[in-house]
């Protein structure tokens, strides 16, 4: 049974290598049909897997294909492994990646290089498959290098902006770092237990490993390593806001529905790991509780429409990460589930908007866009009540759960609440700021444009709206998968507890409109006081990071290779040959041509000889 | 005999070439690609045979000089046909970078590249030691030739500068081999340069660490490591793209060959004494060259480093001294192989249109050769170690067994991952990335890469995507081999726990 | 037999030596310079046979015999480069002659 398991992965790199090997030469509505039509069809096989697995009833299915390689005891392989969490990531990457491969029809309809982008688009769907079904670690590293690389590609697609290719380098070697530290992890793993194969892995670990012992929080640090810089977690969140320097819908895809939850996912699937070292599960806690604060603030004080949403992005994988480190493992998927609804909901509305209006990005130059543009508008509202977790929609059941988890827990958990409150509180803030300038209010400019939005482009808009606002209501299998891990105690919580997880987001909202629609708080008068403006900056540059990793790292290493670009190991060669020369040149000033200074010379040799001779 | 018949094919077909200039300018690049061509196909046909007890797939024993204990002995086993094959095909691939490039003294030019061939193929097959250093040197001078008749600006310099470092290095070699001649003596009454003989003879003491270390060095060389990489860059952007080819793909692999073959399993003890410092010495390399690379401005140089870094994997794979490492560094020679010839080509080729390595004059290309910008995508994406392309196989392995050897120097080494995507992205951005400056170019000059070029591009491109897909094909073949040459040692790694 | 008792000889030889040798360093005329090269041939000359003499053996006759050849060959081919020397830069001055210099 689950024979067809391989085709999902196959289907939309057969889209990349037709889009490949055409080369530009189809017309545009082959291409999208190609491009789209591919990830539809594995959105269909991915759904019928789904439906059989469950059906089944099994806790697990393995597909191999071939052995990769077999090298002594090491032989991991092309094998596919399905259970519960890998059947909600397959749905949410086919699913929400087809909705994004529709919008982009229409939305990269004028672009010149309209097949190189779904050629890109489908690779990266092809690579993050093979990332969620591997069996294997290495097969895990195929896809979750594939996907850096699709990101890189994808960012820098606009290549002729030096700019962009620079947000594309950076997103890829910072990422690098991560999974540099994830292969060490691998090493360290496949040293000590002698297999990569994920449930042996697990299970062998279980087994050798104490709680807490030594080798168990090596290997779960390098595995947090690997994560947070996919997931752009601190301290290697900083290539993210830059990301957006890719056409909206792979912002939408890669860096809010899928790829940057790649870290949670890979957390999630290696949890025995963390549960044996449970000083870094604490650590994956705290990880993403200051970063969904840091990010938090930092989305307040931004301009850029697509910014600010990568910032929430950022904040609200903190929040799955908090969620995983409290080991509230199927909380944090379920998160990563409707986070993928809504923000790519969102993407795909600022989409809308920045393509109506030309390419804007600066919410300050928009306002009162609500008429112009209702599709993109209700998308946003939509959105951005299950972003703040408004009562009801998807984002409220997730955030829940992480929530009170994280109270349940004992030590810390009272402090990880209160943080993730508070953090609700600045999502209130920062998202219906965004609504507030951009639809209400007076206009600011673009007041001719018409909204941009074909069936293509608003089809995935409603069904992720309807997804956002009853994703909450999907129940996830995952229960089997985490089941020895989890707490199934219920969560009895006192109404206060409720009643404050749903007032402080709507505080938020409520202090955004006073200031940002009803005007009758003066953001102006905030921003008078030099304190205010230097926190300001300050936040706007993302905490600084971004300036602090740059005089860190790359600037000494730019300097020093800069410095060292003619080889100083060269260089000491060149002093053996100036040595030799010298020496030579020595020697020569000897050979005058005078016959009798070479009488001399042999006199005189032959006189010290026979000294020595005669005296030794 | 059929290995005698391959080496004698390169040598004949050389000296054919050169005799064919008198009639035919286009003629010897005929004759260089049919005897290449050959070559292969007889090499393919080794692979149907079945190894004999010994772990041989092909064997060739004559009496040379008997006197001093010196025979004619070549043999193949499957590491060797590996690496044949690897030679014979970058053989054909370089005559095709030449193909259009070569026009003074083609004659002259294609008989120093098959013998410099016929030469590495020696140097493969070769188990008698005097041998083995008679097709070392047979490999050095034609290629002296190359870089120094058909090189750029500065091409005699870089031959000097290539002649004396290897000379030099050869010349430990050669002390080395004599001093194991005549241990074998000290110990068994005659001198003996063969190969099986000199396995026996006991290296141990400060003596065995010396004779090493003039292998060491030799094989470091031509591989090479830091400190003795410096002569590389400046072959390699001097020599004509055929020779850079030929030098990245192929010669360099005979120095890890050698470490594979003679300086490890010659000197158990003193490697496994040594092994810390080989590893150190690889890490540094990958990372020091890497960091180089990124700041040069001259293209091929760059690439140049970036091999040096790259084979630091080889190196510490090889003093990890167990399956996965000693696989990885034979993955890694492969996958290294197709993907720096291409490279170099890729840099040649764009030498060859907007005559400039230089950097900062490029950029943009993108919009104006799609073709060569994928292709050039490709390989620097195959070299950065993408999963799924045969150098991510290669170095994941070599860092997989090093990590059980040695933690530190492994860590180390994995910096490379990272500061290989900094480099590799880097010239993507300058070259082809950004924006197209037209008043530099006009519009004949930047042609795309045509159907000649992309056909061997293409096979390079099926070849590393079998690597990295499907590299049991290539394991398997070395295998046997490497776990041989485990065995050889398992006594004293077990006591000494890895080398 | 009580000659010339044979440190005299050799005190001669030596004197005979040092003359040819600062003949050969200090002249410039090259004819000069081979006359000086006999002197010191001779002086060695001397010095065997007066060794030859003091311990009664011929080998140092048989030196003396073979040293007169030489001279005889040297002067042959000797004077033979100077007259081509002479042909060749019209002087016999041997510091012009100093083209092989490094």
């Amino acid at each position: 049974m689950l024979t067809q398991i391989w085709l999902m992965p196959t289907l939309p790199l057969l889209g990349f290598l037709s889009l490949v090997l055409t080369a530009g030469t189809l017309p545009k509505r082959a291409v999208a049909v190609i491009g789209a039509g591919s990830i539809g069809l594995a959105f269909l096989v991915a759904l019928s897997v789904a439906i059989q697995f469950l059906a089944s009833g099994e806790e697990a299915v393995t597909q191999s294909l071939w052995v990769w390689m077999s090298v002594g005891g090491f032989n991991p392989g092309f094998s596919f492994y399905i259970d519960g969490l890998t059947v909600v990531m397959m749905l949410v990457i086919t699913g929400v990646g087809f909705l994004i491969h529709l919008y982009s029809t229409g939305f990269m309809i004028d672009d010149p290089s309209y097949s190189r982008f779904f050629s890109y688009m489908n690779l990266f769907v092809a690579a993050m498959l093979t990332l969620v079904l591997a069996d294997n670690l290495v097969l895990l590293y195929l896809g979750w290098e594939g996907v850096g690389l699709c990101s890189y590609l994808l960012i820098g697609f606009w290549y002729t902006n030096p700019e962009n290719g620079y947000a594309a380098r950076k997103a890829f070697v910072v990422t690098r770092v991560g999974d540099t530290s994830m292969a060490l992890g691998l090493f360290l793993l496949f040293a000590q237990l002698g297999t990569l194969n994920i449930q042996d892995m697990l299970h062998a670990a279980e087994a050798e490993w104490q709680v807490g012992s030594g080798m168990a929080i090596a290997a779960a640090l390098l595995l947090l390593g690997g994560a947070v810089g996919k997931s752009a977690q601190l301290p290697l969140q900083t290539w993210l806001p830059d990301a957006m320097a890719g056409p909206t819908p792979i912002s939408a895809l890669i860096h809010a529905a899928t790829m940057v939850t790649a870290g949670v996912y890979l957390i999630a699937r290696t949890h025995v790991v963390f549960e044996l070292a449970p000083s870094v599960q604490e650590l994956v806690a705290w990880i993403g509780l200051i970063t969904l604060l840091m990010s938090g603030f930092t989305a307040m004080a931004q301009h850029d429409i697509k910014r600010i949403l990568a910032y929430s992005t950022i904040s609200q994988i903190g929040y799955m990460f908090l969620g995983l480190g409290v080991g509230a493992w199927s909380a944090a998927i379920f998160h990563l589930m409707t986070h993928a609804f809504f923000k790519a909901l969102l993407f795909l509305g600022a989409g809308t908007v920045i393509l109506s209006l030309h390419h804007e990005h600066d919410i300050f130059k928009m306002g009162g866009k609500r008429k112009q543009l209702p599709v993109a508008f209700l998308s946003f509202l939509i959105g951005g009540l299950a972003l703040t977790a408004f009562p009801f929609t998807s984002g409220f059941f997730s955030k829940d759960e992480i929530l009170l988890a994280a109270l349940a827990l004992e030590g810390p958990g009272t402090i990880l609440w209160l943080g993730g409150v508070i953090g609700a509180f600045f999502t209130g803030i920062y998202t219906f700021r965004l609504i507030f300038v951009v639809f209400f209010g007076e206009s600011k400019g673009h007041d001719q444009e018409k909204e941009v939005a074909g069936w293509n482009m608003a089809g995935p808009l409603f069904v992720l709206m309807l997804l956002s606002l009853v994703g909450g209501f999907i129940s996830i299998p995952v229960d089997a998968v985490f089941a020895h891990g989890e707490e199934h105690a219920e969560h009895h919580v006192s109404t206060l507890i409720h009643g404050i997880m749903i007032v402080v987001p709507l505080i938020g909202i409520a202090i955004s409109y006073l200031f940002y629609c009803s005007g009758q708080l003066s953001i102006d008068k905030l921003m008078a006081s030099k304190l205010a403006q230097s926190l300001h900056r300050f936040w706007f540059s993302g905490w600084g990071m971004d300036k602090l990793y740059d005089g860190l790292f790359v600037r000494p290493f730019v300097a020093l290779a800069r410095l060292n670009s003619k080889d100083f190991i060269d260089w000491l060669y060149g002093l053996l040959v100036s040595l030799t020369r010298w020496g030579n040149a020595l020697v020569v000033k000897s050979q005058t041509g005078y016959l009798r200074w070479y009488a001399l010379s042999i006199a005189l040799g032959l006189a010290v000889l026979l000294t020595l001779g005669v005296t030794l | 005999m059929i290995l005698l018949l391959l080496i004698s094919l390169l040598f004949v077909g050389g000296l054919l070439a050169w005799l064919a200039e008198m009639f035919d300018k286009n003629l010897p690049r005929v004759v260089a690609i049919s005897s290449l061509i050959i070559a292969l196909l007889v090499m393919l046909t080794l692979l149907g045979n079945d190894a004999n007890s010994d772990g041989w797939i092909a064997t060739l024993d004559w009496q040379w000089i008997p006197q001093f204990g010196i025979g004619f002995y070549l043999a193949a086993d499957g590491l060797s046909v590996l690496l044949l094959i690897l030679t014979a095909f970058l053989g054909v691939i370089a005559v095709a970078a030449a193909w259009d490039e070569i026009h003074d003294r083609p004659g002259f030019f294609y008989f120093n590249l098959l013998w410099t061939l016929a030469g590495v193929i020696g140097v493969f097959t070769a188990l008698d030691l005097f041998l083995f250093f008679f097709f070392w040197e047979v490999m050095l001078i034609p290629m002296y030739f190359i870089i120094a008749i058909w090189g750029h600006e500065n091409k005699n310099y870089a031959a000097m500068k290539f002649f004396i470092f290897t000379q030099v290095s050869g010349l430990l070699m050669l002390a080395a081999i004599l001093m194991m001649a005549f241990l074998h003596s000290v110990q068994y009454g005659t001198p003996s340069f063969r190969y099986e003989d000199l396995l026996s003879v006991s290296t141990s003491g400060m003596l065995g660490t010396l004779t090493m270390l003039g292998f060491f060095i030799a094989f470091t060389t031509k591989l090479p490591s830091v400190p003795f990489h410096s002569w590389l860059p400046d072959a390699h952007s001097q020599a004509p793209t055929a020779g850079s080819v030929i030098l990245a793909g192929i010669l360099l692999k005979t120095g890890a060959y050698g470490l594979i073959r003679f300086a490890v399993p010659l000197f158990p003890e003193a490697s496994l004494a040594f092994a810390p410092v080989a590893m150190a010495l690889a890490a540094i390399s990958i990372v020091y060259c890497a960091k180089v690379a990124f700041a040069q401005e001259d293209i091929k140089r760059l690439i140049a480093y970036t091999s040096v870094s790259h084979m630091g994997f080889v190196t510490l794979g090889v003093y990890a001294w167990n399956e996965q490492a000693l696989q990885g560094a034979v993955m890694t020679m492969l996958a290294h192989g197709l993907s720096a010839a291409a490279l170099f080509m890729l840099a040649g080729g764009l030498q060859h249109r907007i005559h400039t390595r230089h950097m900062p004059d490029m950029g943009g290309f993108w919009g104006q050769v799609p073709r060569m910008s994928v292709v050039a995508l490709f390989f620097s994406v195959a070299a950065l170690g993408m999963p799924g392309l045969g150098n991510f196989i290669g170095e994941f392995l070599a860092l997989l067994g090093a990590f059980q050897a040695n933690i530190l120097f492994t860590a180390i080494a994995a910096l490379g991952l990272i500061l290989a995507s900094v480099y590799s992205l880097w010239v993507i951005q300058k070259v082809f990335h950004g924006d197209f400056a037209k008043e530099k170019y006009d519009n004949g000059q930047l042609s795309d890469l045509n159907q000649r070029e992309m056909t061997f591009f293409i096979l390079m491109m099926l070849g590393l995507i079998w690597m990295g897909l499907y590299p049991q094909s290539f394991l398997n073949l070395s295998e046997p081999v490497l776990n041989g040459l485990l065995s050889m040692t398992a006594e004293l790694t077990q006591t000494g726990g890895g080398l | 037999m009580q000659g010339i008792p044979y440190e005299h000889g050799l005190i001669l030889a030596s004197i005979l030596f040092a003359i040819g040798l600062v003949g050969v360093l200090t002249r410039r005329n090259i004819v000069f310079l081979l006359m000086s090269l006999e002197i010191m041939l001779n002086a060695c000359g001397l010095a065997f046979i007066v060794a030859s003499a003091r311990w009664e053996q011929a080998d140092g006759q048989v030196m003396f015999l073979m040293i007169l050849t030489l001279a005889a060959a040297e002067v042959a081919v000797g004077l033979g480069l100077i007259i081509q020397l002479y042909r060749r830069y019209h002087t016999v001055d041997i510091d012009r002659l100093s083209e092989m210099k490094g």
